[in-house]
């Protein structure tokens, strides 16, 4: 049967085909919807982890353990999971195992750029890369057969336009693949000095032998046609070469580490021109370069954002299209949903005037304009323990004007520590939790403070307040994110006491909460002072004379009323 | 065999997403090749969306490429703006004459531009303005002006009706099923061709 699936969906097939049993994940766009649709197969024990390190822990184990798992994540994910991922390198796999992690050139929805098969040479583990759906499942299933054969985890790297693009899919039958059986192995799992000695060696054979063999693997090909140019290339690039340039030789890497020497050299020595067409880092390049042959890289393209077929052309044959000119309008970013519960956060924060650092969710867009109130972003968990640095480089009085924002999501990933830091070292804290009961920014993945599983299933929840208290927490209280005032007498306070404090401003996602019986409307008391604008609300617009609210938009939050001050703003029923 | 880019560009939370599934699953009951590159994310936020669309004998790029786009399906008037220049010579900008101000609009630190339609027919766009709100409540649910707009390229493409309403029937939650297939005639019907 053919399907139209996005890459991530595909993914998910291709587990489903090569019977995998474990998937394991960490939400993050482009890689998701991996996991969003590998959690409908019931046939596949599959969960959403606190972060990625532990996700790829637990897949581990069920590799050691004889399954083949999964375990998904975004590039910056791998940062957190390199831990696990380099020794796991050394021990190998019983089932196999294989990391999915999806880059984001161009960062649609990303905080930085890095490019993941650098992980794949680090680590000395085998990444393929596909170029549709139809290879992202067949290069899942290649993955899995490559993990086993050769005793390693196996990495597939996307990247947005794959994972996010929709193209045609053949389905087949899932493999009946038994679970290995499991022995005791300390030589081989317990990575102790004596014993990572010799595992290491069996690493360098075993990428040995990989770089021999990948030359004849089918998914490294060359496609021969007009022989004056050709082209180095995989995933989404190939699908812009073969629309820019239909003539030119093309050497398609479906793996992408370790390279193809043999193949490679073989290209090179049958075209004119070799050109190397890869987004993000020279990494084929560097590569070619050392091995003798001489190439033309990243002189023509760049090092940031995506590739177009339009830009490779003109890179490669010098003809540019004429010129298109956009036509100049005001940008839209996104923002703020109307009734999302941060807003009053940061409506108050900016009031207030406080330094704040923030992190990594939809409660960035707190930074925007009108709301300004973010100093910085950097990772996730990274809020508390830059506050906590503040204080400690710019001293006490400052922190009094200071405070650190997390979502509930983010805390739990990789804010706990920074808590127990401020506390260990008797920093003066101020945190906010921003408690919407689910993971926002990534679709509304479940976590361990929403009480829910990935599968719906009600189970144990996680108590933050316990929690914070438990880490040394002096004060921990909770206000409703729609009480403005009650926020704001909580951070005076909080922030003027010693010690660290946690506020968890607590209201669930506005997306999640259906019924929507009353909205709110402008009277005729508005005096246009425009104040209520400053909400950054998108259902409130000025207009000449007064401001008005959209009735399709309002979700009754009341937000408006509240900062109105000539009794303007009043509810009506739907 | 039908070779057609079709670029939808809206705000986030308008239903563009829909509506290209809706064109992907139309090109593959043709037996087109076809490839749909879509956003999630961020921008989903209220933020400006776009969704390509490529079908034919074989697409490569999913991606279409400035100046590469025989239609575009413009949910909102500055973003059909903001995607004009996708349009080959020759190619058509359907769009729903709603208006979403952007925060920078809201906050006073830029104008919308109100005229900006009747200034991409200037240009020598082939524009088709259509009320898709207006059209999709008279079908019971304004957030099925996603259909309607669908119904009009149809419409507007020449494409077989019952061909695209079964595209659309098979793409939408059963539970609006019957608003969106009345979305689709209505829209269809919208259109009166010379
Ligand atoms: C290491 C890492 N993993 C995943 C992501 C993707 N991501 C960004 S924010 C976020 C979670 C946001 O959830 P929460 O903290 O609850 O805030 P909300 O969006 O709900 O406001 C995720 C998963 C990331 N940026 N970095």
């Amino acid at each position: 049967m053919k399907k139209l699936l996005i890459g991530n969906a595909a993914v998910a097939r291709g587990a489903y085909e090569a019977g995998v049993r474990v998937a394991c994940a960490y939400p993050g766009t482009p890689s998701t919807e991996i996991t969003e649709e590998i959690s409908k197969y019931d046939e596949i024990y599959s969960e959403w982890s606190p972060n990625e390190k532990v996700a790829l822990e637990v897949a581990i184990g069920a590799s050691i353990g004889g399954a083949r798992a999964i375990c998904c994540m975004k590039h910056v994910g791998v940062n957190v999971a390199a831990d696990p991922l380099f020794t796991f390198s050394y021990t190998g796999v019983n089932g196999g195992l294989v990391l999915v992690c999806a880059d984001d050139p161009g960062m649609h929805s990303s905080q930085n750029e890095q490019d993941s098969r650098r992980y794949a040479l680090a680590a000395h583990v085998p990444m393929l890369e596909p170029s549709d759906s139809q290879e992202a499942k067949d290069f899942t299933r290649l993955a899995f057969e490559i993990s086993e054969n050769y005793d390693t985890p196996a990495m597939l790297r996307l990247t947005t336009r794959v994972a996010h693009s929709q193209s045609v899919v053949e389905l087949s039958d899932p493999e009946r693949v038994e679970l290995k059986p499991y022995a005791k192995d300390a030589a081989k799992y317990v990575m102790v000095p004596a014993n990572a000695r010799e595992r290491h060696k069996a690493v360098e054979r075993r990428m040995k032998a990989l770089a021999e063999d990948c030359n004849g693997l089918p998914i490294n090909r060359i496609e021969y046609g007009d022989r004056s140019v050709g082209i180095i290339c995989s995933g989404n690039v190939y699908q812009y070469v073969k629309e820019a340039l239909p003539q030119a030789s093309v050497l398609k890497l479906g793996m992408v580490h370790p390279l193809p020497q043999r193949l490679i050299r073989e290209f090179a020595k049958n075209v004119e021109q070799l050109y190397i067409a890869e987004e993000l880092e020279p990494v084929i390049e560097t590569q070619v370069k050392a091995m003798g042959i001489s190439c033309k890289g990243k002189e023509l393209f760049t090092v940031q954002g995506e590739y177009s077929a339009g830009m490779i052309r003109q890179a490669i044959t010098g003809e540019a299209k004429a010129a298109l000119q956009p036509v100049l309008v005001p940008p839209r970013p996104p923002v703020l949903c109307a009734g999302c519960p941060h807003r009053g956060v940061f409506y108050v924060l900016n009031k207030l005037r406080l330094t704040v650092s923030s992190d990594i969710g939809c409660y960035s867009l707190g930074a925007s304009k009108p709301l300004n109130a973010i100093d910085a972003v950097l990772c996730m968990g990274a809020s508390i323990g830059m506050a906590h640095g503040m204080e400690k480089a710019r001293g006490r009085e400052f922190a009094r004007k200071a405070v650190a924002v997390i979502g509930d999501s983010t805390f739990i990933h990789s804010g706990i520590t920074g808590l127990i830091d401020a506390v260990y070292n008797k920093g003066n804290l101020t945190l906010i939790i921003l408690d919407n009961s689910t993971t926002g920014m990534t679709g509304h993945q479940h976590h361990p403070a929403s009480g829910f599983t990935i599968k719906n299933e009600p189970t144990h929840l996680l108590n933050l307040e316990a929690l914070c208290l438990a880490c040394g927490a002096s004060s921990v209280r909770v206000v409703d994110s729609y009480d403005m005032e009650g926020l704001e007498n909580a951070i005076k306070e909080e922030t003027g006491r010693d010690g660290v404090s946690v506020i968890i401003a607590r209201r669930s996602c506005v997306l999640l909460d259906k019924g929507r019986k009353n909205y709110y409307t402008v009277n005729a008391k508005c005096t246009n002072c425009k104040l209520c604008l400053r909400l950054g609300c998108p259902a409130i617009t000025s207009g000449e004379k007064a401001s008005a609210i959209d009735k399709s938009l309002c979700t009754a939050c009341g937000l408006c009323k509240k900062v109105c001050r000539f009794g303007a703003v009043e509810e009506a029923q739907r | 065999m039908m070779q057609l880019n079709v670029l939808i560009a809206g705000v986030g939370g308008q239903g563009t997403l829909l509506a290209s599934r809706v064109l992907g699953r139309y090109a593959l009951a043709q037996g087109s090749d076809c490839k749909l590159s879509e956003v999630h994310g961020m921008s989903q936020r209220g933020g400006s969306v776009v969704t390509h669309v490529k079908m034919g004998e074989k697409v490569y790029s999913p991606v279409i490429e400035p100046g590469g786009a025989d239609v575009l399906l413009a949910f909102e008037a500055l973003e059909a703006a903001r995607y004009a220049h996708y349009v080959k010579k020759g190619g058509m900008i359907i769009v729903s004459t709603q208006k979403i101000m952007p925060m920078s609009v809201v906050t006073g630190s830029a104008k919308y531009p109100g005229d900006i339609l009747d200034k991409l027919t200037e240009m020598g766009y082939n524009m088709v303005k259509v009320d898709a709100v207006g059209t999709a409540e008279r079908a019971g649910n304004i957030r099925a002006a996603n259909i309607v707009m669908i119904g009009c390229m149809a419409k507007l493409l020449k494409i077989d009706y019952g061909q695209m309403r079964k595209a659309v029937g098979e793409s939408v939650p059963q539970k609006s099923l019957e608003v969106n297939l009345k979305a689709f005639e209505e829209g269809f019907n919208a259109i009166k061709l010379p």
